[in-house]
């Protein structure tokens, strides 16, 4: 039996078996034993000896005249396999060169082939390791929010120590290129909101209080909120990669090394961008939620004076106020989420990756539960 | 095995440039079967990017590269990939996948291009860390290891689907000497033991003088080729140039 190895331009391989005597297989493999003549051959010998399983296997090598890494490695898989077997190998005749290659490797270090893949851990283990990496997250949020306190103290009872130049562009990157997208949705999402409600209260005849909803639901919710959100998509995630990639870069390190903390450094720079532009693109969220709510009352014939006058009967100063002051908290919440994931980066590319994805769910989870308690503190508070 | 002294790469007139601005021009030479071959010359000389058009990466504005007789500059498609099949190429910082283990960034090469099973994927590329001494690391990430190991896992990955030649990059760039040594010493072996015709690029004299059969040795003033042979030859060289060069890396 003769099999012939593939190849680009020729059969580079073959293997001839010799089953005359029954308490020996003989194997003979000539031609060029590259990857492409072992790739071939390694099936049907390894089948072979499966389906056989000699007592003694000779190899007959003379005929090899090319044999690289990948073809000392069939030859090796063959002599692993009859060993495990229970048989005896013997190879004969393989070339001096080849078999100084093959003199490299030992059998045993190879006989335990390591998985390339982990093997996945059982439930407890997995919840344990969950619980300890959630406490030590929860742990390293609580020392950084600490050292980001004391550093913004610092930075404001001494105002020229900290990097305005790096502030305002900061804020001009973070906040009015920001403008565009936080403008459209926020006026696509007033819109939608009046249409969607408006459609009911027409029944009723109601539909003017559209102007009511909308305007307390984006001064007080929508407004903060979805500025908030796109910040933490696309600021958070800027932080977090950029700090991340000075992280790997050993950026961060060189920094400690020269005397300038990172927190100071890095993060207030950042919170303070945040702190200044989350407000203001909140008031343009604001205003572009409230023109896309009247885009609706106007195509059901309610002039804009109406609408103007209806909203500024229903919310108050306080609204807007209240709105505005939970803008800040989420200014100061995504700057330091994106900065803290951004410093607790790992190595590599990935790293990069990670801190940007955990930075955004983490900033949107928070802003969120930062909304709830602003919501139960307002309502105490009567605003 | 090969017969030496036939070449496997043939470079004829080639000019490499950036835009307007040219890095290299009008280079012709000859690398032969089963040498190593090194590419030499100070900063800025254009060696990295003589290594980038070998490697397929860079079209060159002029000239010819031919790698085992077939041309590297007009080839297309499916030739070309199976052309390129034939070099592997450890990059300088080793540029390992790093959300992979060791194995698996072996293991890639050959499950993308191989019908092999996953035992003998798992062999091969057992055996290619075996070959350079990094057998019990399989389980490691590149961040989990030295920048000398990165290296020695990097040539690993470059040999696993058996090229015919070994392109690196700065391969003892970065080491201690001890680990420069090893690298040399591993460098000899695989050109010795696998017949491999390696080509680096270096301005490491202790690795040249140990490693080198042939150098050529780039210039920046002329953009082209300074000196060549072997490195006897241009360390008494004439042209005070390559001298220099020679002075002051044997001082520093």
């Amino acid at each position: 039996m003769t099999r012939s190895a593939d190849h680009a331009t020729a059969p580079t391989a073959t293997l001839t078996v010799d089953d005359r005597r029954p308490e020996q297989l003989s194997l003979t493999i000539a031609g060029r034993l590259d990857l492409a003549g072992a790739t071939a051959l390694w099936q049907t010998a390894c089948e072979l000896i499966e389906l056989r399983r000699p007592r003694q296997l000779l190899l007959m090598a003379t005929d090899i005249d090319y044999c690289d890494g990948t073809g000392i490695g069939l030859l090796v898989e063959i002599e692993r396999q009859t060993l495990r077997h229970g048989g005896s190998f013997k190879l004969k005749g393989l070339r001096d060169e080849f078999a100084k290659l093959r003199e490299q490797f030992e059998l045993s270090e190879l006989a335990e082939l390591p998985s390339s893949r982990p093997e996945p851990c059982c439930l407890p283990e997995a919840t344990g390791i969950a619980v300890v990496k959630t406490w030590r997250a929860l742990r390293a949020l609580v020392a950084f929010t600490g050292e980001l306190s004391v550093a913004m103290l610092a930075a404001l009872r001494r105002p020229q120590s900290i990097r305005w130049r790096d502030v305002w562009l900061i804020a001009e990157k973070a906040g009015a290129d920001a403008l565009p997208i936080v403008a459209l949705l926020s006026f696509l999402v007033g819109l939608i909101m009046a249409f969607q409600a408006a459609i009911p209260m027409r029944q009723f005849g109601t539909e003017i209080y559209v102007a009511n909803l909308i305007g307390l639901a984006t001064l007080r919710e929508l407004g903060p909120l979805m500025t908030a959100i796109i910040l933490a998509g696309r600021s958070a995630s800027a932080f977090a990669a950029e700090i991340g990639t000075m992280k790997v870069n050993e950026e961060i390190d060189a920094l400690t090394t020269m005397g300038l903390n990172p927190v100071p450094f890095l993060v207030v720079t950042r919170v303070l961008a945040a702190l200044f532009v989350t407000p203001l693109l909140t008031l343009f969220a604001d205003l572009f939620g409230l023109a896309g709510g009247s885009v609706v009352l106007l195509s059901l014939n309610y002039p804009l004076v109406t609408y103007i006058h209806q909203v500024q009967s229903a919310v108050s100063m306080g609204d807007c106020l209240g709105g505005l002051a939970k803008s800040l908290v989420f200014g100061i919440i995504i700057a330091a989420i994106g900065c803290l994931h951004g410093l607790r980066a790992g190595s590599g590319a990935s790293a990069v990756g990670d801190a940007a994805t955990r930075a955004v769910v983490s900033g949107i989870v928070l802003i969120v539960i930062g909304d709830g308690i602003f919501s139960v503190l307002y309502y105490y508070l009567g605003i | 095995m090969e017969t030496a002294a036939t070449p496997i790469i043939e470079v004829q007139g080639l000019t490499a440039a950036y835009g307007e601005e040219s890095i290299l021009e009008n280079l012709s030479f000859t690398v032969n079967h089963g040498e190593v071959f090194v590419i030499l010359g100070g900063s800025g000389c254009g060696k990295s990017t003589l290594l980038k058009h070998l490697i397929g990466l860079y079209q060159p504005a002029n000239g010819q590269i031919f790698i085992d007789g077939q041309d590297l500059v007009s080839t297309y498609g499916e030739s070309r990939q199976t052309l390129l099949r034939k070099i592997g190429v450890m990059y300088q910082h080793g540029a390992l996948f790093g959300s992979m283990t060791l194995l698996e960034n072996l293991c890639l090469p050959l499950e993308e291009f191989t019908e092999l099973p996953e035992t003998a994927r798992n062999l091969i590329a057992t055996m290619n860390l075996s070959l350079v001494g990094l057998a019990d690391y399989h389980h490691y990430y590149p961040a989990e290891i030295s920048g000398g190991m990165r290296k020695r896992a990097a040539i690993a990955r470059a040999m696993v689907l058996g090229p015919q030649i070994l392109f690196l990059d700065e391969p003892s760039a970065g080491l201690d000497p001890i680990t420069s040594a090893e690298m040399d010493e591993l460098i000899l072996r695989l050109a010795g033991s696998l017949g491999m015709t390696i080509v680096a690029v270096s301005h490491e004299l202790p690795s040249i003088h140990a490693i080198a059969d042939q150098v050529i040795m780039l210039d920046k003033q002329t953009k082209g080729i300074t000196a060549r042979g072997t490195p006897q030859q241009l360390a008494h060289s004439d042209s005070p140039q390559v001298r220099q060069f020679f002075a002051r890396q044997a001082g520093s």
